[in-house]
């Protein structure tokens, strides 16, 4: 008996170790261990053994069973592991070919550049706002200290719809409408459209966009205007950013400057991009009139603010170095896309 | 506003700067330098010589050979020349081998980087350098009106410059060493439109004296009132008229340096009467007008308003109409001039003039800006009155001018004056505060320095009262915030310390609007959109091109009185036009599968003429060509939905009447019973218009509308634990009944156990008959809390199809 089981177990052994794939491995299988394989039958024919050789029988058989079904899996993984390793070598792919990209639109250059001011100036506590397009006479000139008869009035500038309502040269207005309301202190940005009667051409366009800030509080100073906006060129075209403020003139704000930020592409030394001056005009900004306080019911005695502003299509063309703005409203993709 | 150098000079003697040194240091002060321009950048080598001998070229007819001495010292240099206006004698400017001239000898037209001079033969005989014209040195004629017109600058034809020495400099010589300045004054500083004005600046920048022109008492013992009277009718236009005459006028050229000063300003030397008006106005920013006293009627000046429709020959020969809100200079009998802004051709200045009537007046800027844009006029007196003048300016201007006459002997200026100033305009008293000051410019300056500054600049200080007396040609300082402005510009905006502002902490945020309108732009950018922007102004014939018919509302748009044409002549009350007009740019560039959205307003009237603000809406507009159909928009629109928290069920109509889309494909959507948008293909004869050749699909939201309606609470739903039931049924109808009659069907026969449904399979065509199709939908069950029942579903299942059966529907069998 004992000789027949090493019989089968070296002959099973042997077709296992000959054999060349899954299939004829689970031929095997059945052959030998399957419910009329080799080795059940040795089960089957126990009852012609001795009643007390049985249990050395069964556990002779058990053990040819186990051995032999060690093998079998080891054979199997060996086989899977040569498949697997097969499919890999088959599945090599030319990683150099081109990449499935996802179709994605693009904000417009604008809002690229308006989302990285609002970001800036809502990380110093700034809310963002709006106001409207169309607008009172009174919140675009006279709120903003700007008199009826004033030249910045004139029809050569001005879009009107009639005397009372013009379409507004400026987000100023924003400013007007905020301090209205009365609810201090105020720290704004008002992005939006504003219209200028200029013909287009390659840096003028009669419809464009501004930015307006504005701050009212207690002891609000002119230094931390110069040092709220040296902080936002900065962030805006990197950290190496000077800033330079010469004195101007707003009829709403009161000192009044320019900010002019070192050439960023030049770092200040003076290119064509700067026009050799080594510096780029970028704002206009003051501390808040006492008048325009004054007409928004805000106490000049108690409070003071300042207020900045700047042409959004500036900051624009000038960051990806666009050279005609009609670019910016022709809408050609393959302008679009580049940003 | 251009300015030399040396006029500055003129009144602050001690200033000592480099050109780039005081452009750097004005605009920080607060008068913006704009550029310079060296008047002699391209003049190199260039000296007076005298021509000693001339002889014919041996080899050439049309040259000459000079010797030309060009040191007092007898230095010599041979010159071959073409010029056939030398003579032996004349003085005239050499420049020397490896000099440079601004302009080519040939064409006389300037060069930017002006022409190397250098020795050469001339047909074999050498020429060690070369005589210049006028071109040559940078100018023209209308700046040195005594240069020949076709050759050499004569110098010693000159009364100023014959005696000059040899060797000398000839740009020094003819003031062209000089720097001119040009300055963006801003509109607040009516002051700083003068050299005056300008130099008191320089020299409080520079912190130097500053010595403006000493003005003496001049004329005879006669009196000006015996001449003329003046009465001004309209005191509101013309708040001061001072008039002086001045006789026995000696038409002449002006003195060298008047000249020079005048063209390095850009003003053209006339004659010495015309001269000083211009000179005065340049120097104090009065204009100043002269009359030939003979031609005044009665000896008498009347200020009034224009008769409406009143004719007036101007001294350039031009007749004006004039209206009632002109200002006119009369006489007795008629006009002669129109005030501040041109003389009359009937009382003009001529060569034979012998007594002259100055004027120096001060007119209501307003007034002078208006009148002169009705006339299509702008003079240079315009330009300086239309700022505001100062009103005693004028008569430091008159006495100026007079004193200029007298000096230039231009003729005898007779005693006294004649002023009409009812009102004198008296110097501001404002406070100042040095804490107060430091409080708002965030510095610690002392009050002493404070108060050093406003001495600088010519503001009194009256430092018991803390107060400063200023001055009337400086209307801008008026309050707090001003005197802060003068303390920060010399102060030096610079030195101003940085520092972020103090006090509450604020909140920074996006508006509630903004934050939506943010993720509508990143769900349209997700699918392939890319953001554009369009005109909010449009042509009226718009609305043909989209088809909208005359009555209809949307043709009622907010028109702008002065557009800069017509095509930009109404504020859009529908977005199309700018995405359509986007579109057709790229199909027309050949650019493939595209699409653009915008986030822009409409301008929607409440009532025209407009009396209230429109009402702006912004509204996003979603426009593609090539892939995509109304499906795939559709699909986008109702991401932005989802994105922006309007869950619930979106209905779609589609009979939304869009006569610019596709009848069979269009829809408006309908959100809580209201309309929130809509979309659709493109009407083909509306793609026609635009000119684009292939199938367009838009779509309209209302941004409004779905902030009203967005809801980000989110509240937690179990997830089912029991299994769920599906059930299939396909269904045949007729066509015209729509998948969204079905779903509502199913939805609100489903009740609380359906869990969701989809459409399979929809099918029209063979085994189905005519004017019908096959729908089938996939029916979900669930319950939250058991096993559902087959007897339950099959309760649910029935109500459903009761409803279909009552549409017509009928289960395909």
């Amino acid at each position: 008996m004992q000789d027949q089981l090493k019989n089968i177990v070296d002959q099973a052994i042997s077709q296992i170790n000959e054999s060349e794939g899954m299939d004829k491995l689970n031929d095997i299988r059945v052959a030998f261990l399957g419910k009329k394989g080799e080795l059940t039958s040795v089960l089957k024919s126990m009852k012609d053994v001795a009643p007390e050789d049985r249990p050395k029988v069964g556990q002779m058989v058990n053990e040819a069973r186990e051995q032999l079904e060690k093998i079998l899996e080891e054979k199997k993984t060996m086989f899977l592991k040569k498949v697997r390793e097969e499919q890999i070598k088959m599945e090599t792919i030319d990683v150099t070919l081109p990449a499935k990209k996802p179709v994605m639109g693009k904000h417009h250059p604008n809002t690229i550049a308006l989302e990285e001011i609002e970001t800036i100036f809502t990380g110093m506590g700034y809310e963002v706002i709006e106001g409207p397009e169309v607008e009172y006479d009174y919140y675009n000139f006279e709120a903003l200290n700007i008199p009826a008869n004033h030249p910045a009035k004139d029809e050569q500038d001005t879009f009107y719809v009639n005397s009372n309502i013009v379409l507004r040269t400026q987000t100023s207005s924003v400013q007007v409408h905020e301090m209205e309301k009365g609810k201090l202190p105020i720290r704004m940005i008002a992005p939006g459209r504003v219209f200028r009667s200029d013909e287009v051409d390659a840096t003028h366009s009669p419809s464009f966009h501004q930015v307006e800030g504005l701050v009212i509080d207690k002891d609000v100073t002119f230094a931390d205007l110069k040092g709220t906006l040296a902080e936002f060129a900065k962030e805006l075209f990197g950290e190496e950013t000077k800033v330079k403020f010469r004195p101007h003139h707003f009829p709403f704000t009161e000192p009044s400057a320019e900010m002019d930020v070192s050439c960023f592409k030049c770092g200040g030394s003076g290119c064509r991009f700067c026009k050799g001056s080594g510096w780029i005009e970028i704002l206009g900004c003051g501390m808040v009139h006492p008048n325009v306080l004054k007409m928004s019911g805000i106490d000049p005695e108690e409070y003071v603010g300042f207020a900045f502003g700047m042409g959004l299509e500036r900051v624009a063309l000038l960051k990806y170095e666009i050279d005609d703005m009609r670019l910016l409203y022709e809408n050609d993709v393959r302008f679009l896309n580049q940003f | 506003m251009n300015t030399p150098l040396s006029w500055i000079k003129a009144y602050v003697p001690e200033l000592e700067c480099t050109a780039q040194e005081y452009t750097d240091a004005m605009t920080l002060s607060g008068t913006k330098v704009e550029g310079f321009e060296c008047l002699d950048k391209n003049l190199e080598k260039i000296v007076v010589g005298k021509i000693l001998e001339i002889e014919r070229h041996p080899d050439a007819d049309k040259l000459i050979v000079c010797q030309v001495q060009i040191s007092e010292e007898g230095d010599q240099v041979q010159i071959v020349t073409g010029a056939s206006n030398v003579s032996v004698g004349d003085k005239i400017p050499v420049v020397l081998d490896g000099g440079r001239v601004a302009a080519s000898a040939h064409d006389s037209e300037p060069h930017p980087e002006g022409i190397k001079i250098k020795k050469g033969k001339l047909r074999g005989i050498e020429s060690f350098g070369m005589m210049c014209s006028i071109a040559e040195l940078g100018s023209d004629r209308d700046m040195y009106p005594d240069a020949a017109e076709d050759g050499i600058y004569i110098l010693s034809d000159n009364e100023d410059y014959k005696d000059a020495k040899l060797g000398t400099s000839v740009p020094e010589l003819l003031g062209l060493s000089d720097v001119v300045f040009e300055y963006e004054i801003t509109s607040n500083r009516v002051d700083c439109f003068a050299v005056i004005g300008i130099a008191r600046e320089a020299a409080a920048t520079f912190r130097k004296p500053f010595i403006p022109p000493v003005i003496t008492e001049t004329g005879n013992s006669e009196k000006a009132s015996d001449y003329i009277s003046v009465e001004v009718k309209d005191t509101d236009l013309c708040s001061r008229y001072v008039a002086r005459v001045v006789k026995n006028i000696k038409i002449g050229p002006s003195p060298e340096w008047m000249k020079r000063r005048l063209a390095a300003a850009g003003i053209r030397p006339i004659n010495n009467v015309v001269d000083i008006t211009n000179y005065v106005m340049e120097e104090y920013g009065q204009p100043m007008h002269a009359y030939d006293l003979d031609t005044i009627a009665d000896k008498k000046i009347i200020v009034r308003r224009a008769n409406s429709g009143e004719e007036f020959e101007t001294l350039d020969g031009q007749k004006r109409t004039l209206d009632t809100s002109m200002l006119m200079i009369c006489d007795g009998e008629k006009p002669v001039g129109i005030a501040g802004i041109m003389g009359g051709d009937n009382s003009k200045i001529t060569d034979n003039v012998t007594t002259m009537l100055f004027e120096a007046a001060c007119f209501d800027g307003t007034n002078i800006r208006l009148s002169g844009k009705k006339l299509g006029m702008r003079t240079d007196a315009q330009a300086k009155f239309e700022k505001g003048l100062d009103p005693n300016t004028a008569m430091q201007a008159m006495n100026r001018a007079c004193q200029l006459m007298e000096e230039l002997g231009a003729g005898e200026v007779v005693g006294g004056c004649v002023d009409v100033y009812p009102q004198v305009r008296q110097p501001k008293h404002v406070a100042y505060n040095a804490e107060r000051i430091n409080a708002l410019l965030g510095t610690n300056i002392e009050e002493s320095t404070m108060v050093e500054y406003f001495k600088m600049i010519d503001l009194e200080v009256d430092e018991t009262k803390k107060e400063l007396i200023v001055p009337t040609w400086r209307q801008d300082v008026g309050c707090h915030a001003d005197v802060a402005e003068e303390v920060a510009r010399f102060y030096g905006y610079d030195n101003i310390p940085m520092t972020l502002p103090r006090g509450e902490a604020t909140h920074g945020k996006l508006s509630h609007k903004l934050s939506i309108e943010k993720i509508i732009r990143s769900v349209a950018e997700r699918h392939g959109f890319t953001e554009g922007m369009t005109y909010s102004f449009e042509s009226p014939k718009v609305f043909d091109k989209l088809l909208i018919s005359k009555e209809d509302k949307l043709r009622e748009a907010v028109v702008i009185s002065n557009p800069l044409g017509e095509d930009y002549s109404i504020m859009r009350t529908l977005p199309l036009n700018g995405m359509m007009t986007s579109l057709a740019t790229n199909y027309n560039r050949r650019n493939k599968d595209v699409r653009l959205y915008e986030i822009a307003n409409i301008y929607l009237p409440k009532a025209l003429p407009l009396t209230q603000l429109p009402q702006e809406r912004t509204q996003l507009t979603l426009g593609m060509y090539g892939e995509g159909d109304f499906f795939d928009m559709k699909g986008v629109t109702e991401m932005v939905f989802e994105r922006c928290g309007l869950m619930e069920i979106k209905m779609y109509d589609p009979n939304a009447g869009k006569s610019f889309l596709h009848p069979g494909r269009q829809a408006n959507i309908i959100y809580d019973g209201k309309v929130i948008g809509y979309l659709g293909e493109v009407h083909p004869e509306v793609c026609e218009n635009y000119n684009i050749g292939t199938k367009v699909n838009v779509a309209v939201l209302d941004i409004p509308m779905i902030i009203e309606r967005s809801n980000f609470a989110k509240k937690f739903k179990t997830i089912g634990k029991f299994p769920g039931v599906s059930r299939d049924i396909s269904m045949v109808m007729k066509k015209d009944i729509l998948v969204g009659q079905v779903e509502e069907i199913i939805r609100k026969r489903g009740g609380k156990l359906l869990e969701n449904y989809k459409l399979f399979d929809i099918y029209e065509g063979a085994q189905i008959k005519e004017g019908y199709k096959s729908v089938a939908y996939s029916i979900n069950f669930r319950a939250e809390d058991r096993t559902l029942e087959e007897k339950e579903i099959s309760a649910v299942m029935e109500k459903i199809l009761n409803g279909l059966k009552e549409l017509g529907i009928e289960l395909r069998q």
